[in-house]
């Protein structure tokens, strides 16, 4: 459920959410920790769930001395009122069965809170890519029903490819066609549930092997920068506009601590 | 799925924890039968709290029955040994219940004879002072947290073989005032399970809680790493409740030999 930080309800009506789908590569987290981080989104509140594994630090986006000891917890929601913005920010992975109740209870409250959209970042696993996924662009977007009308000109006009349909299973030769997103996490839940209970739900997804995920997120914002706008690409050089994006102060030691000097 | 060396191709775990195919298709396959298994074993793993002196179940929260101001938990043996040699052996504690649990992992089942060394959970409260609650959070209370965690848990730029463990590193919610009595965690260490779990509760619902985290080398009952709690004891939370601490020194001893055990190939 969603604990404010303060002592009232944010009023979210109208706002985009951005979320993650724990998946390969953690991808759609470490692209949500970047938009968090660049935008200098301020926490509004918690999004207390017995669904994830519990886990907490001091703020992982601190740039000082005086606000690195704020506590920080699995599930967190920040916000970015001038664009209208909304984040939710998972920290850690579902316990086992947990992960159909959680969709169930985020799309409840996206639907009480009135967003105007959902857009979750994710990954797909890179190896399950067939011949013609392999030569193309390895971004996908994916749209509920009921979101088409309002994107479906401004995503065309990006040249963006649709998720493919793939058999649902693929040892069987004429075996029915559906979307289906290895490696994804819940982000084929929250599309099915977005579908069937007509909640605006837009999925970008990128393929991934999993390693140093890094400039797969990198890849992944920018690929909702050239959508939403959310900050201005400075030139048409990939590299300058990579370096637009602040990689918070917790991504230090992503590969663990220092090493002995012993080994040498 | 990745390639080994000898060119076999082997299914890797995936670090995101998405074994989402296999709960769906598990979910597809699932009958009456298997929902009722799972049903009973969710049941079976439910926490319950009872007396363990009259063999009764609790029927009302702990904290409604003895509402208390300060709520001290210790978590694993080196945390537990601290907590009872220092604080509790300092004014009589009354014991007022204790939880039962169970899960697949468990081995102890035991309550009769118990050991900082097993695992279990003990409620205790103060006597002379029935405000204070060792072993629901409700205003005006304040939770403290003691646990420990293995040394190459800890993330920093040098190599943890330079470490100087065990060492204290603490985290607290947002309401806890006091200053915390050895240096706050750096990013981006994290902390999980049970602490985190109770720590997470109290930053979310407003409690003051703070987390007192030992690293050590030696998980198993130790003497340095239990005196490595020792500067909490100067804490202003913990201050009104240590009385005795040569004494508790004795005890502290005592309780490492009794755990030893005595092992000689030799003989």
């Amino acid at each position: 459920m969603f604990v404010p930080c303060g002592d009232s309800v944010p009023d979210l009506a109208g706002h985009t959410l951005l979320m993650p789908a724990v998946s390969v590569g953690n991808v759609g987290q470490l692209a949500i920790d970047l938009i968090i981080s660049t935008l200098n989104m301020r926490k509004i509140g918690y999004f207390y769930t017995d669904c994830l594994v519990p886990m907490v630090g001091n703020n992982p986006y601190a740039t000082a001395e005086e606000n690195s000891t704020e506590l920080c917890i699995n599930a967190e929601v920040y916000s970015l009122p001038s664009k209208k913005l909304v984040a939710l920010q998972l920290r850690s992975i579902f316990i086992k069965y947990k992960s159909k109740p959680f969709c169930e209870k985020l799309l409840s409250w996206v639907k009480s809170s009135n967003c105007a959209k959902v857009i979750v970042l994710s990954s797909s696993h890179s190896y399950h890519r067939n011949d013609l996924q392999l030569r193309s662009t390895p971004f996908r977007y994916l749209l509920t029903p009921i979101v088409q009308k309002s994107v479906q000109n401004r995503i065309q006009s990006l040249n963006w490819e649709e998720m493919e349909k793939s058999p649902c299973i693929p040892e069987i030769d004429d075996s029915e066609f559906c979307i289906r997103i290895p490696g994804g996490g819940i982000t084929k839940t929250l599309y099915d549930e977005g579908c069937s209970k007509e909640i605006p739900v837009v999925v970008l997804l990128k393929f991934v092997s999993e390693g140093d995920n890094i400039p797969d997120a990198l890849g992944l914002v920018e690929y909702l920068n050239e959508w939403l706008q959310i900050i201005k690409p400075c030139c048409d050089d990939p590299t300058a506009s990579a370096l637009q994006w602040k990689m918070p102060s917790s991504w230090r030691l992503l590969f663990g601590s220092g090493l002995p000097p012993a080994l040498f | 799925m990745a390639a080994t060396f000898f060119g076999e191709v082997v299914k890797a775990p995936c670090r995101a924890g998405t074994e989402d195919q296999e709960e769906e298709e598990e979910g597809r396959r699932e009958t009456a039968e298997d929902r009722e298994v799972r049903r009973q074993l969710a049941r079976k793993r439910e926490v319950r709290l009872f007396r363990r002196q009259t063999k009764t179940s609790l029927e009302v929260s702990l904290l409604e029955k003895y509402p208390c101001s300060k709520f001290i938990i210790a978590i694993g043996n080196n945390a537990v040994a601290f907590l009872s040699s220092f604080v509790m052996n300092s004014g009589a504690w009354e014991e007022v219940g204790c939880a039962k649990l169970w899960n697949e992992w468990c081995r102890t089942t035991d309550t009769t004879h118990l050991s900082p060394a097993k695992s279990f959970c003990m409620f205790y409260h103060l006597k002379s002072n029935p405000s204070v609650f060792g072993s629901c959070p409700k205003k005006n209370m304040q939770v403290i947290i003691l646990t420990c965690r293995h040394v190459t848990d800890y993330k920093t730029s040098e190599s943890t073989s330079s470490l100087h463990s065990p060492f204290l590193k603490a985290l607290k919610t947002q309401n806890f005032k006091e200053p915390p009595c050895c240096p706050l965690l750096e990013q981006p260490n994290i902390v999980h399970d049970l602490p985190a779990a109770v720590l997470s509760y109290c930053q979310v619902w407003k409690i003051p809680a703070v987390l007192y985290l030992c690293y050590t080398d030696v998980m198993k009952l130790d003497l340095i790493t239990v005196e490595a709690f020792r500067p909490i004891l100067s804490s202003r939370s913990l201050k009104g409740l240590v009385k005795n601490i040569p004494q508790s020194t004795e005890i502290l001893k005592k309780l490492m030999t009794t755990n030893e055990i005595q092992s000689n190939i030799y003989t």
